[in-house]
């Protein structure tokens, strides 16, 4: 059945109902807020979602909830927004008048200095709250990668952050008290239909559904597919591609759940890093780790575990991390679906298994037997936030005799696709796992990877430091009592 | 109508100097309602600017085809160097080497050629990209490590200091090191880019609104590119979004190409750099080559020291020769070197002209002395905090011998002893040194490292015509009082502190001041906001300007009353004349009945300070700041990678002004410090283009960057030597090199894999893979 047709994007902004009829498919939040609403609160100090300045809350309704999460404004598409509500630093406290917790804690504990960020931190700081109105200090360092400050040295920010609390209850809160009117609103908005916006050269479609998203791939195959725009905003903020046109497929539904069935957890190309943050902590930890070490809090409300691996990039940082656990990938053309194995996607640099009208539509993801040893480990040059220089994954399944029985070691950063490490597998497997049978494999690494010299490492470091990973594990895996990593939240 | 009802019974004031006080700004910064450039409400009418950048590093330009961008949407003009009606040239030297847009050549990869004006941003960025120019190449230098500084095109005359004979000293010295380091740049990472909105007035007259630390020389800048005298223009900055040294001189081409456009267009026109043309076209912090000679003996006392810093100044002077000079200031950090030859190599580059950064070539000096501590402490087999002790400058009050600068200014104020002493004790360095040693002899992986260093920074700009300052005050009728400096406000409290000194002259309360944006128009001639002597001019400058207006205040009253003057005192609020208390404003609107006049312009000069660069002698600074800080990192010697798991940090801010402002500029310019040497690397590919020019790349600490634990204070004994305004001292830049304890304690960790016997020479940024690097060469040295 088609789907029914709507020609307006609507949402609230603030207390606002905003309907579009005319909006660019490459048309940011930030730009619009700032240009077109002369909200001029959000900030732009990078326009790639990496600083955190334009950070805006969205609230989207997730069955009878309404979560809100911050969002880099400056890489959001406005297409994206359907059905959602915006809410910026201006609605925190209307009118100057009486500050909110979030605002009066950083004013008393001097966490603003040049004030530019703020906006920013208050946002961010706003989202946490609302979920975790007495965070750990690790809770308000995870939500504030995405926050980058050049004056305070952030200790005030976190001085605040811890006091926020103290100056009111999250339940009397504008936005928890407006939020049954908020969820009412948003569900009269939302028609079930497709949306399309524009004409010619600058179009976009929200599909209203998985079905939908086929029918229209299968009309538009050369159309750029954005789920989180984590990526794709960078095409139109830093190099002023052309998208349209655009298939927005964030807000389909059926691509966005995840199910764990028979050891096997299934993740639809629409889940965003930060919905699968605390299933996948519980179910494969180090995968839950890894996650909080890939972008900022914002980046991971937006980017989609799908589009990581979609958009085919040689770093990562899923999957290689997936690749290891020995994934699969479901694609869709119109209705038809085919399932690979993950590594199998990953053809050659820019290059991916994928036909034109055809879509990701999930990953299914092993979760390791009992007794299997699953490590994943990310090298960067700043811990938190930033791209990876390699990452290693290691999948180990030992026989009874201490034998190698089968083992996936799976690399990003090391060639021109995510990549398993095949000949340092075989030189391990059916031998001892001791430190000599490790030391004998390391050498064929270099069979493997033939790594790059760029801006983020030297070839000679990524080589070292991804056998070094191998040497890790080897280490975590054969009771080292002292330690074998550094960590800024393991007990001293 | 006002609300505010004075208290006439306070015994103090609210807000006054010494007093904490939250930023004037804070309430505005959390409501997103602080105004930056960007923010303003623009005029009708108003157009966007966005630049043409060269795309390779070094080139005669042969053609320029700019017909796509001109047919571009929106477009309405296009700038080249022929739009200029002034002089096509914007170097703050004087040089002649900096020009608004490049003629006939182009000097790096990211040089603007033209500038393209569109209806919208937007239009104008994409129209910028449709441009043909077509280059003859030319051979470019992008590194100074393997340049020769006797031979290279030096930017500008260096500098040398000379104090006794090193030489014969090295020579005749018991033992003897000679190194080299290599020490990276630093981005400024100022969250507001660069930016400015011009509007033009009647005749030649035009009005920039800059993001720009130093407006008089904004202003000047603009008036001779645009070809009219200083008067016609006018600069005006509220606040900027974080400056750090990066809008001291480089705010200048933005404001000229929007005055420019402007003026030929008769429009408002706004220039605003995205992240990548901000980090690509404007200057940064000078990364340095350090070659050092040090003689010393057995206990580890240095003798002599010969040194080059040779640093990659870019294509122009801007500021690389004073830069240059304040590494050779600061080369000595607060060790006494008897005797010392020093010399700066300000080296020509085919990259971005560097420029000031919040140091000023200052902590680059204090590194290449970090590092000959490290290199005579591994020599003679001794804890470097004791061969930092042992080397120190005489104590405040000890008449001895070991106070001389390598530039003849005796230093007498040196409280470092004090300092260390205190934070040794407070962050329990001993005991510290015992526990990691113990963890580190049963922990073959992760290894820990611990290191206390001092910081000695001397405080004025060594131009000595820019330690003056101007303020403009004015009481109004109702006893408000209207408060302008030539200071820029960049979320360093600026403002606030000048308003609590004249809140405290007049004994009225703080929210009794108003604080008005710096421009031109009010105080003429001023100087950057700089070399940390924001506070220090401007707040003298102020309290000048209340004083006269006080003092007439105290005339009037005392004549009124027929008393002597003495008897007229400001109290709280209000003003005791003889017997009989009067509220401030009355006394106030009493005056203005009589005719007495409300408004003044204050000036401070800073006294004592002289310096004769071409003798190498003077008394450069009126006086120094000094703290220290003590790090403790874990290190991953499988990867490099490391996290700071303690920092403690004892500062000197002499009598504070606001506590809680001088906290968070100690504890921002420490991360920032550390920032600077371990994560942010500037990285250029050999076609001369950097490729860390966002966020995505360039890599500046986070809020998880924080040292896990983090103390810090401030010296509560402390109160500056000299007069300085209510005996405070500067704390802009010293804080930062405090950063310089981290860079230590990760060479003492990785020292540790060699028994502590080899010195691990840890360049900078640190990064997890010269950690790595570092870590496998001393295994190989030591044949581990």
């Amino acid at each position: 059945m088609a789907a029914a047709i709507r020609n307006e994007l609507r949402f609230i902004l603030n207390d606002r109902d905003v309907v579009l009829t005319s909006v660019a498919p490459d048309m940011t939040l930030l730009d619009w807020l700032r240009l077109s609403r002369n909200l001029r609160g959000t900030k732009e100090g990078c326009a790639e979602g990496d600083c955190g300045a334009c950070t805006v809350l969205v609230g989207k309704r997730v069955g009878d909830e309404l979560v809100y999460e911050g969002v880099n404004a400056c890489i959001r598409f406005m297409g994206s927004l359907d059905c959602c509500h915006v809410v910026t630093v201006e609605h925190l406290a209307p009118n100057e008048g009486r500050l909110h917790p979030v605002q009066q804690a950083m004013v008393d504990f001097h966490g603003s200095q040049c004030g530019f960020c703020t906006p920013g931190f208050i946002m961010s700081l706003y989202g946490l709250w609302m979920k975790s109105p007495t965070p750990s200090d690790f809770e308000i360092e995870k939500a504030l990668q995405g926050n980058l400050c050049r004056c305070t040295g952030y200790e005030a920010i976190i001085r605040s952050a811890r006091a926020i609390s103290s100056y009111g209850r999250v339940a009397e809160d504008p936005l928890a008290k407006e939020r049954a009117s908020i969820v009412a609103r948003l569900a009269a908005l939302d028609d079930g239909a497709r949306v399309e916006i524009g004409e010619g050269g600058q179009r976009f479609v929200v599909p209203a559904s998985v079905d939908d998203l086929g029918a229209v791939l299968e009309a538009e195959p050369k159309a750029t597919v954005v789920a989180g725009s984590t990526d794709v905003g960078l095409w139109v903020t830093k190099m002023m591609r052309n998208i349209s046109p655009t298939v927005f497929i964030g807000g389909v539904k059926e691509l966005r759940s995840m199910c764990d069935e028979d050891g096997v957890i299934t993740i639809g190309a629409g889940v965003t890093y930060s919905e699968a943050f605390d299933f996948l902590s519980r179910r494969i930890p180090a995968l839950g780790a890894l996650i909080a070490r890939i972008g900022g809090e914002q980046v991971r409300n937006m980017g989609t575990i799908g589009g990581n691996i979609a958009n085919g990039s040689p770093i990562g940082d899923m999957p290689p991390a997936l690749i290891a656990l020995g994934s699969t990938l479901t694609l869709c053309k119109g209705t038809t679906r085919r399932t690979i194995p993950l590594e199998e996607f990953f053809i050659a640099y820019g290059k991916q298994d994928r036909q034109p009208g055809e879509f990701v539509e999930s990953v299914q993801v092993p979760v390791p037997a009992e007794g299997i040893r699953y490590a994943v480990h990310k090298i960067s040059k700043r811990r938190e936030e930033d791209i990876t220089a390699t990452l290693g994954a290691f999948h180990l399944e030992l026989a009874g005799d201490g034998t190698v029985a089968a083992i996936r070691i799976a690399y990003g950063g090391m060639a021109a696709t995510p990549k398993r490490a095949s000949a340092v597998e075989a030189a391990l497997t059916g031998k001892p796992w001791t430190e000599s049978t490790v030391e004998a494999a390391i050498p064929a690494y270099e069979q493997d990877f033939t790594p790059l010299t760029d801006m983020r490492a030297t070839a000679e470091y990524r080589m070292l430091a991804a056998k070094n990973l191998l040497r890790r594990f080897y280490l975590e895996t054969s009771g080292a009592e002292a330690p074998v990593l550094v960590s800024r939240y393991a007990a001293a | 109508m006002t609300k505010h009802a004075p208290n006439l019974k306070a015994e103090k004031i609210v807000g006054g100097v010494h007093s904490t006080q939250r930023h004037d700004s804070a309430h505005k910064h959390v409501t997103g309602t602080a105004v930056y450039i960007d923010d303003m409400v623009e005029p009708v009418g108003t157009l966007h600017a966005g630049l043409g950048l060269s795309n390779v590093a070094h080139g005669i330009i042969k053609s320029v085809d700019l017909s796509a961008v001109r047919a571009a949407p929106g477009v309405v003009d296009v700038l080249t160097y022929e739009d200029v009606p002034g002089v096509n040239e914007i170097s703050p030297s004087y040089m002649d080497d900096d020009p608004v847009l490049a003629e006939g050549k182009v000097e790096f990869h990211g040089q603007p050629i033209f500038c393209v004006i569109a209806e919208t941003r937007e239009q104008a960025r994409r129209a910028a990209r449709l441009a043909k120019i077509e280059y003859e190449e030319l051979p470019a230098v992008i590194d100074i490590w393997d340049l020769d500084v006797a031979t290279h095109k030096q930017v500008t005359t260096p500098l040398t200091l000379k104090r006794g004979d090193a030489a014969t000293a090295l020579a005749s010295a018991p033992r003897r090191v000679k190194g080299r380091m290599r020490l990276g740049g630093q981005d400024h990472f100022y969250l507001e880019g660069q930016v400015s909105l011009a509007i033009p007035g009647e005749d030649d007259e035009i009005i920039v609104y800059c993001s720009t630390q130093g407006p008089s020389e904004t202003q000047h800048m603009v008036a001779h590119a645009l070809g009219v005298p200083s008067h016609a223009v006018t600069v005006e900055v509220r606040r900027m979004g974080g400056g750090f040294g990066g809008k001291e001189t480089q705010a200048n081409q933005c404001a000229a190409l929007a005055a420019i456009a402007a003026k030929k267009l008769k429009r408002a026109v706004k220039l605003r750099l995205d992240r990548d043309e901000d980090m690509t076209a404007t200057g940064k912090r000078h990364d340095f080559a350090i070659d050092y000679d040090v003689g010393f003996d057995d206990e580890g006392r240095i003798l002599g020291i010969d040194y080059t810093f040779a640093l990659r100044s870019g294509f122009s002077a801007d500021l690389s020769g004073p830069v240059g000079d304040r590494a050779l200031f600061h080369c000595d950090n607060a060790y006494f070197f008897p005797h010392v030859h020093a010399k700066s190599a300000p080296l020509y580059t085919n990259t971005v002209s560097n420029t000031a950064f919040r140091g000023f070539g200052g902590p680059q000096g204090m590194v290449g002395a970090e590092r000959v501590i490290d290199e005579v402490a591994f020599a003679v087999g001794k804890d470097p905090l004791e061969i930092r002790k042992l080397n120190f400058y005489d104590a405040m009050g000890v008449k001895g011998e070991r106070n001389l600068t390598p530039y003849h200014q005796k230093v007498e104020d040196c409280i470092i002893q004090r300092i260390v002493a205190e934070l040794e004790e407070s962050a329990d360095y001993a005991g510290r040194r015992k526990a990691i040693a113990e963890f580190n002899a049963t922990s073959p992986v992760v290894k820990r490292g611990l290191a206390l260093t001092p910081v000695k920074f001397g405080i004025s700009f060594t131009k000595t015509e820019s330690n003056q300052a101007g303020a403009l005050v004015h009481v109004y009728t109702d006893g408000s009082v209207h408060m302008n400096h030539g200071g820029t406000e960049m979320g360093q409290g600026l403002h606030l502190k000048v308003a609590q000194v004249v809140a405290e002259e007049f004994q009225i309360d703080l929210d009794r001041v108003k604080i008005t944006a710096t421009t031109t128009a009010k105080v003429p001639n001023t100087s950057p906001t700089a070399a940390s002597s924001g506070a220090d001019l401007n707040g003298m400058a102020a309290q000048d300007a209340a004083r006269q207006i006080k003092e007439r205040l105290i005339d009037f009253a005392a004549e009124t009353h027929q008393i002597p003057r003495e008897q007229v005192v400001f109290l709280p609020n209000r003003v005791r004349v003889g017997n009989e208390e009067i509220p401030f404003n009355d006394l106030v609107k009493q005056a203005y009945m009589n005719r007495v006049q409300l408004s003044a312009a204050g000036f401070y000069k800073t006294p004592k300070i002289h310096w004769d660069r071409a003798k190498g002698r003077g008394h450069a600074f009126y006086y120094y700041a000094y703290g220290a800080a003590c790090s403790e990192v874990s290190v991953d010697t499988l990867t490099g990678e490391y996290v700071v798991e303690r920092t403690d940090i004892l500062h000197d801010t002499g009598r504070s002004l606001n506590k809680a402002i001088d906290i968070g500029q100690v504890e921002g310019g420490f991360i920032q410090g550390m920032g600077w040497l371990t994560t942010e690397e500037l990285w250029w590919d050999d076609k001369g283009r950097l490729r860390t020019h966002a966020p995505s790349t360039y890599k500046i600490p986070l809020a998880s960057d924080r040292p896990k634990v983090f103390n810090v204070a401030l010296t509560d004994w402390s109160e500056a030597y000299e007069p300085t305004v209510h005996r405070s001292k500067a704390v802009g830049e010293p804080p930062l090199p405090l950063g310089l304890s981290v860079l230590h304690a990760l060479s003492d960790a990785i020292a540790s894999v060699a028994d502590h016997k080899i010195c691990p020479r840890l360049d900078a940024p640190a990064t997890p893979e010269r950690v790595l690097m570092a870590v496998e060469r001393l295994k190989a040295q030591a044949g581990k």
